[in-house]
């Protein structure tokens, strides 16, 4: 198993937010993480990419037991993830976002970066090829020297994709990555999720649009208030009766709120 | 050539004042540069100022040998204020760092061998002009370098996104110390080579308000380049030099500096940031 977390839970002042949670993301494929709204899926990628510390509960990833690594030393052994709500660096160039995700690759010393020794510029030219090979995946390779905040929110989805892939991770981590996407954007989406694990790199993806991830993933977990409900092939997740409930129970909840006067 | 001496004698004090006071602007601009806020910079520019002056007076050493060793101590204090704050929230290193300010003046006033509240006097005035300036040149060369390598799309990064910088892999909490320490480096530079231009220095030299007038460079300045801060610096040091009624407004003078930046130019005077690529085929 590439990623692997046993009884993982993170409490919040009362509220059980990602509750004793097994997930077994094997090498290879696109994953996927589903539930509704609240159900934990945002919570549970903080605790596997590090942004948040278990309450109790292991994670293991490519067979090292980081529990207690932090978030920049997961980043190093090969995790890279995008945002639920939109974090590129604004102010900065789409290239030098990209150039950001090989950060942990680069490691000139000072010296060698105050003299540009020919080692620094080597090191640099070679990154600024591979964050322009990972723009050029995600199709924002003539877009290289804009202000990636200038750019559209679906472009900027993207670039984040960019930016996690541009070092080569093992994992991709995407939090909703259609998220506020049109049909033909989502297509395309679709596509270059696929091109990304046919390159290699493992996807686990959360989405609350069943139809994306059906066409998509591998396997399906289901989150619902925090547990996991369901683990298996997506064919299987639509026709179990957990699963129907969870869903139709909180699509009918929403559209009965949205009737209320 | 006796104008020019005595244009040198009576703007000696002032050429050195915008050398150091450029020495501390980067100073500030390095800990800014991370998205920190440190009100420390006067107060490791007194630990340099001292422990280079206690080194001449006291020891005799020369004053190639004082220059680098007057950035250890300040160092070590960074390291020790800044082990324990930089895992917190950054307003935790800005109040860590008034606290050391007002503790070293403390001790400067109470301490004999510091000189007490009559300072510390008869200081050699071994630091030649030239030297500050190559100095001060010295850091803006390494800290353009810096800036735009890897390490300054990191720190840039950790300044905008603290949360997406570490998901990319920085080492925010080693980037913090280690941006603290060129920081007290460059004070404590400033400092010694301040107390060995003027022969005297004093407990209220380094309190909280240089502390401020130092934030108010960078401020004015900005932060794109290291050349912005150096601006910020030269101007406030040459105004009321220039407008010699706000000599006596000074403190009064740099908050209005530091509210009218924070309000209306946020990105300080020289808003232009260094370049860190050229679209190929713009480049000269
Ligand atoms: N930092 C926090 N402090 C307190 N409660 C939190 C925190 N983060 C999340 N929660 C709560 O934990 C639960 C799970 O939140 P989470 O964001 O993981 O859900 P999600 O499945 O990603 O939802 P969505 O589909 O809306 O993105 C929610 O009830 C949320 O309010
Ligand atoms: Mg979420």
């Amino acid at each position: 198993m590439l990623l692997q977390t046993s009884a993982l839970s993170r409490h919040f002042a009362g509220l059980v937010a990602v509750d004793r949670v097994d997930l077994a993301i094997p090498q290879g494929g696109i994953h996927a993480v589903i539930g509704p709204n609240g159900a934990g899926k945002t919570t549970l990628f903080n605790l596997i990419s590090g942004l948040a510390t278990p309450t109790a509960g292991q994670i293991s990833f490519a067979g090292q037991d980081i529990t207690l690594l932090p978030a920049d030393r997961r980043a190093q052994a090969g995790m890279a993830r995008t945002f639920q709500n939109i974090r590129v660096f604004a102010t900065m160039s789409v290239l030098d976002n990209a150039l950001t995700g090989l950060h942990a690759r680069l490691s000139a010393s000072l010296p060698a970066i105050i003299a540009r020794l020919p080692g620094f510029r080597r090191a640099e030219r070679d990154a600024i090829a591979r964050a322009q090979a990972a723009l050029a995946l995600v199709g924002l390779q003539d877009r290289a020297y804009t202000q990636a905040g200038a750019l559209a929110y679906g472009d900027q989805r993207r670039l984040e994709i960019a930016r996690a892939m541009a070092g080569g991770p093992r994992l991709l981590l995407l939090d909703e990555p259609a998220a506020g996407m049109n049909p033909a954007e989502r297509a395309a989406l679709a596509t270059l999720i696929r091109a990304i694990a046919a390159q290699g790199t493992t996807v686990l993806l959360v989405e609350h649009d069943m139809p994306f991830v059906m066409g998509l993933s591998d396997s399906v977990t289901v989150l619902n208030f925090g547990r996991r409900i369901f683990a298996g092939p997506p064919g299987a997740a639509r026709q179990d009766p957990g699963v129907i409930e969870a869903y139709i129970g909180h699509k009918a909840a929403v559209r009965l709120a949205g009737q209320a006067p | 050539m006796a104008w020019f001496d005595d244009l040198l004698f009576t703007y000696q004090n002032l050429a050195v004042a915008l050398g150091v006071n450029g020495l501390l602007a980067l100073s500030m601009y390095v800990v800014l540069a991370v998205g920190q806020l440190s009100l420390g910079q006067a107060a490791f520019m007194g630990l340099g100022a001292y422990s280079s002056a206690l080194m001449s007076l006291q020891l005799g050493w020369p004053f190639w040998a004082v220059l680098p060793l007057s950035c250890v101590v300040p160092v070590l204090f960074a390291l020790a204020v800044g082990g324990p704050t930089l895992r917190l929230n950054g307003v935790y290193l800005a109040i860590a760092t008034i606290g050391l300010g007002e503790v070293l003046r403390g001790v400067y006033l109470n301490v004999d061998v510091l000189g007490g509240a009559m300072g510390l006097s008869g200081i050699p005035e071994a630091a030649p002009l030239w030297l500050i300036y190559a100095m001060l040149a010295l850091a803006v060369l390494v800290l353009w370098q810096v800036g735009k390598s890897g390490i300054g799309r990191a720190m840039e990064a950790m300044r905008l996104d603290e949360t997406a910088a570490l998901s990319m892999g920085v080492n925010i909490r080693r980037y913090r110390l280690a941006t603290l320490c060129a920081s007290a480096v460059l004070a404590g530079l400033a400092g010694a080579l301040s107390a060995h231009s003027t022969d005297f220095i004093g407990p209220n030299d380094f309190g909280f308000e240089p502390a401020v007038t130092i934030l108010s460079f960078a401020l004015l300045g900005g932060i794109g380049s290291p050349f912005a801060p150096v601006l910020g610096a030269w101007l406030l040091t040459l105004l009321p030099e220039v407008l010699r009624p706000l000599a006596d407004v000074r403190l009064v003078m740099n908050g209005a500096v530091i509210v009218v930046a924070v309000l209306f130019l946020p990105r300080g005077l020289l808003a232009w940031r260094m370049p860190r690529h050229v679209r190929p085929g713009r480049a000269a």
